[in-house]
């Protein structure tokens, strides 16, 4: 039996009187595609956190690879191949698209502790940027500054910066989010051409993008996991339904 | 950003071609005076430009820089006064200071962030203020006199004011030089990322508080290094040298020129000096002009004075 | 003993005063988020104005009224046409423009004052020393700044815990735009909180006269301390500047007074000689180390921020 790639047992986290993460304990075997989803407030974006590290988690563990990584500092869970995307995009806004992947590209590069040759024309770290910037359909915005780019191609530079740091599990957090329905569809297309190639977790509200690409799905309810399998599983089950598809069903109709 | 030679920026033509004419004119004319002032002036430019690297590129707001001023200054007068005169000794001993207390500093410092960040230089570089004061035996308040310069020799004999100029205009280059290399280096990439995003350049994979440490401590050495060149300029050193209105007068320098531009510290420097000379010739009080229009600078001018030229603006 | 009464006394004295300011200070940036370097000019101004008043007025107490009355309106003034524009900008542009207001505000104590400095006498009914303990004596005057301080502190808490303006006041150091949303007329709130940081610091300033110092530059000093206070105890909570005010005036006193013979005896070589003086003075900044490196955000760090 092969460990998953990804696994947690009881992280929990409070903040003040609010339960973020109560008791979350999942396992991700290598090359699934994992949705999480949940009503808002549900503690989907603090499981994100704690999974990449920004947050401590009072209670629980997290294992990648076999390797603990709890108490893991961010920086270092990426030298390990975990990379994000960030819900609310976090770039380099006066540096150009093509400058904020390669800077992703030359983390991971051994040290910078190199103090006189131009990196920007550093040929090593260019053309994996380049490659990065291609895949996500970007490259022809590539000497544009961050700053003058759309809120969908900032989308499209959030992937092309992870993907960038050659990762085995990637962590995203709505990238869906403030999208049109062209370019939704076209963020489907990308994510599910990346099924296989790495591990995703995908926290998102289009349930339609949800269902049409994970292999399995985990509903968070105030912190707690209350279901976990499959889509049409997830589909069928009642409390889901009731806690979370139901409200979503009502809202469709209203 | 501008990252890297702009040599199309005419103030900066205009600023260096300044520098350059100097001691020319002041070897034909017989203006000593003028000579002095911009020996200060490029002296002041090279702190300016060592704090525009950690500031202009790494948005880290050192309000004890003048320390550094300080501690290159101490060093050579009292190595001097316990009658090690060699530059030989001097200057090397002067910048290794200025290191180890950039990195005490740093470390401590860089744990935080923001106006905390900026309170805490300012307050170490207060400390090392007092310290000096009360080493009784190096002048305490008053200062001590050096009354020989570094000596270097036959190498080059500093006494000689011109010299003496264009060693110091021939260092303020070489560090303009340097520090614009290292802007656009992986290591200056990593900086600036680090000013424009922390978060995200964490999530990418660098541990970015080694690498702004490092910029901090070159910062801090070259800045002692204008500390030598000040107490030889000046012939005498005194805690004056690391007041925090020293530390002021460098920010504003770099600001005024625009952050994180090439020629900017200089440009800031130049223009700065001189209207503190220009309105302390005008009038008595000059303090009550020059504070008004830093004022109008920080409201109006975002670019430092650069933006006016260029038209562009400088966040 | 009594000396070191006396000076545990002065180290209390010393941290009023620094609270004041502090409190100020930390009011200031808690909810406008300004850096303000000429904090320190108001406490100057407060000297000046009392120095004044008193000598053209010939009672301590009305100069004091006076003063204290003319700084509050000048902090109001001042906010209006210098401060206004500098909030939501960088805070680097912050310590340029006050920095540049410090240089104005020096320059302008020397234009209309003199180089020199002034002095302010005590009247001589407050010249008298007080039994604080049995066979213990401590000036009056400097347990009227306690006492005073105290009362300044309780006034304060009260006025931040109990009135609706104190209330705006605590909703606004944790969510500026929300109270702006609220309808609430943000520039009056803020002329007001910046008037009253510059009444503490005049307020400071005023009370010190007479028994340190009236004279241009002397509101740098104390005001770096000031800062220290604030980073120690939190920035934007004005129990924690209570605290890391007498915690810092404790330290900074006992300090300069028992340092330099401690450190002499111990180590009784020339280089010590010669550092203890020095090394005295580092000791506020040594804890502002430490606490650095175990708790960086101060001992009572607001929340929200």
């Amino acid at each position: 039996m092969i460990e998953p790639l990804l696994q947690t047992h009881g992280l929990r986290k409070r903040f003040g009187g609010v339960i973020a993460a109560d008791a979350i304990s999942l396992d991700v075997p290598a090359g699934e595609f994992h949705a999480i989803i949940g009503p808002n407030g549900a503690g989907k974006t603090t499981l994100i956190g704690l999974l990449a590290g920004e947050i401590p988690p009072d209670d629980g563990t997290i294992h990648l690879d076999g390797s603990d990584i709890t108490r893991l500092a961010v920086h270092r869970r990426s030298a390990l191949g975990l990379a994000r995307s960030f819900q609310i995009t976090s770039l380099f806004p006066e540096f150009t698209a093509l400058d904020n992947v390669a800077l992703a590209v030359q983390a991971h590069a051994g040290h910078s502790f190199r103090f006189w040759a131009k990196a920007r024309t550093d040929e090593t770290l260019r053309q994996p940027a380049l490659a990065a910037l291609a895949r996500v359909g970007l490259d022809a915005r590539r000497h544009m500054r961050v700053d003058r780019l759309s809120h969908g191609e900032h989308r499209q530079l959030e992937i092309a910066i992870a993907l960038a740091t050659r990762p085995r599990l990637l962590l995203l957090d709505e990238p869906m989010a403030g999208l049109g329905p062209e370019e939704a569809a076209g963020m489907v297309v990308l994510l599910h051409s990346l099924k296989r190639e790495l591990t995703l977790i995908l926290v998102e509200h289009d349930m339609e993008a949800v269902f049409a690409l994970a292999d399995r799905i985990t509903v968070l309810v105030y912190g707690r996991v209350i279901a976990s399998g499959p889509p049409a599983t997830i589909r069928a089950d009642p409390t889901v339904r009731e806690a979370y598809l139901g409200e979503q069903q009502s809202a469709a109709n209203a | 950003m501008r990252s890297g030679f702009d040599p199309r920026n005419s103030l900066a033509i205009a600023a260096l071609a300044i520098l350059g004419l100097v001691p020319i004119y002041s070897a034909l004319s017989g203006d000593n005076f003028t000579l002095e002032l911009f020996t200060r002036i490029v002296i002041m430019a090279l702190a300016a430009v060592s704090l525009n690297f950690i500031m202009g590129y790494g948005g880290m707001v050192s309000f004890g820089h003048a320390a550094y001023l300080g501690l290159g200054g101490y060093a050579v007068g009292i190595l001097a006064k316990e009658g090690i005169a060699t530059g030989f000794v001097q200057w090397p001993v002067a910048i290794g200071v200025s290191c180890l207390f950039a990195l005490v500093v740093g470390a401590l410092s860089l744990r935080t962030r923001g106006v905390y960040f900026i309170m805490i230089t300012l307050a170490f570089a207060q400390m090392i203020y007092y310290v000096a004061i009360g080493l009784d035996r190096y002048g305490g308040d008053d200062g001590l006199t050096i009354y020989k310069r570094s000596n270097f020799g036959s190498l080059i004999d500093l006494n000689n004011k011109t010299l003496f100029y264009c060693l110091c205009l021939a260092l303020l280059i070489a560090s303009i030089y340097f520090v614009a290399r290292v802007a656009n280096s992986r290591f200056g990439l990593v900086i600036q990322g680090a000013r424009s995003n922390e978060r995200r350049m964490r999530a990418i994979g660098f541990s970015t508080f080694r690498y702004k440490l490092v910029a901090f401590v070159i910062a801090g050495a070259l800045c002692g290094l204008a500390g030598v060149l000040l107490a030889n300029h000046t012939n005498f050193i005194s805690p004056a040298m690391m007041y925090w209105t020293r530390s002021g007068d460098l920010m504003v320098m770099v600001v005024l020129g625009g952050l994180g531009s090439t020629f900017g510290p200089v440009i800031g420097a130049i223009a700065y000096l001189l209207l503190e000379e220009v309105l302390s010739r005008l009038t008595e009080y000059p303090g009550l002009i020059l504070g008004p229009i830093l004022l109008l600078v920080a409201i109006y001018l975002h670019g430092g004075i650069s933006s006016l030229v260029t038209g562009k603006r400088n966040d | 003993m009594l000396y070191v009464i006396e000076q545990v006394l002065n180290g209390v004295q010393l941290g009023m005063l620094l609270f004041l300011l502090a409190a100020g200070l930390t009011l200031i940036f808690g909810i406008m988020d300004l850096v303000n370097l000429a904090h320190g000019s108001l406490y100057m101004l407060g000297a000046y104005f009392a120095a004044t008043f008193a000598e053209a007025t010939g009672s301590f107490v009305l100069g004091a009224v006076l003063a204290l009355a003319a700084v509050f309106v000048s902090g109001t003034i001042l906010e209006v046409i210098a401060i206004r524009p500098l909030y939501g900008r960088s805070h680097l542009d912050h310590v340029l423009g006050t920095f540049g207001l410090l240089l104005f505000f020096n320059e302008l104590v020397r234009f209309v004052w003199g180089p020199a400095g002034m002095t302010l006498s005590l009247p001589s009914e407050m010249l008298t020393a007080v039994q604080v303990l049995p066979g213990v004596y401590y000036p009056f005057y400097r347990l009227v700044i306690i006492l005073a301080t105290l009362a300044v502190a309780a006034l304060l808490y009260a006025l931040v815990m109990r009135t609706r303006l104190g209330m705006l006041i605590r909703a606004g150091a944790s969510n500026r735009e929300m109270v702006g949303a609220l309808g609430v007329n943000i520039k009056l709130l803020y002329t007001l909180v910046f008037g009253l940081g510059a009444a503490l610091a005049g307020f400071a300033g005023l009370m010190q006269a007479p028994i340190l110092t009236v004279q241009i530059g002397m509101g740098e000093n104390i005001l770096i301390l000031a800062f220290v206070v604030i980073i120690i105890g939190g920035i934007g909570s004005i129990r924690g500047a209570f605290v890391a005010a007498i915690i810092v005036g404790l330290i900074d006193t006992l300090g300069r007074a028992f340092l330099p013979d401690l450190l002499k005896a111990a180590l009784s070589t020339n280089a010590a000689l010669t550092l203890a003086p020095a090394l005295s003075s580092m000791s506020i900044y040594m804890l502002m180390a430490g606490i650095l490196v175990f708790r960086p955000e101060g001992l009572f760090p607001a929340a929200g921020r």
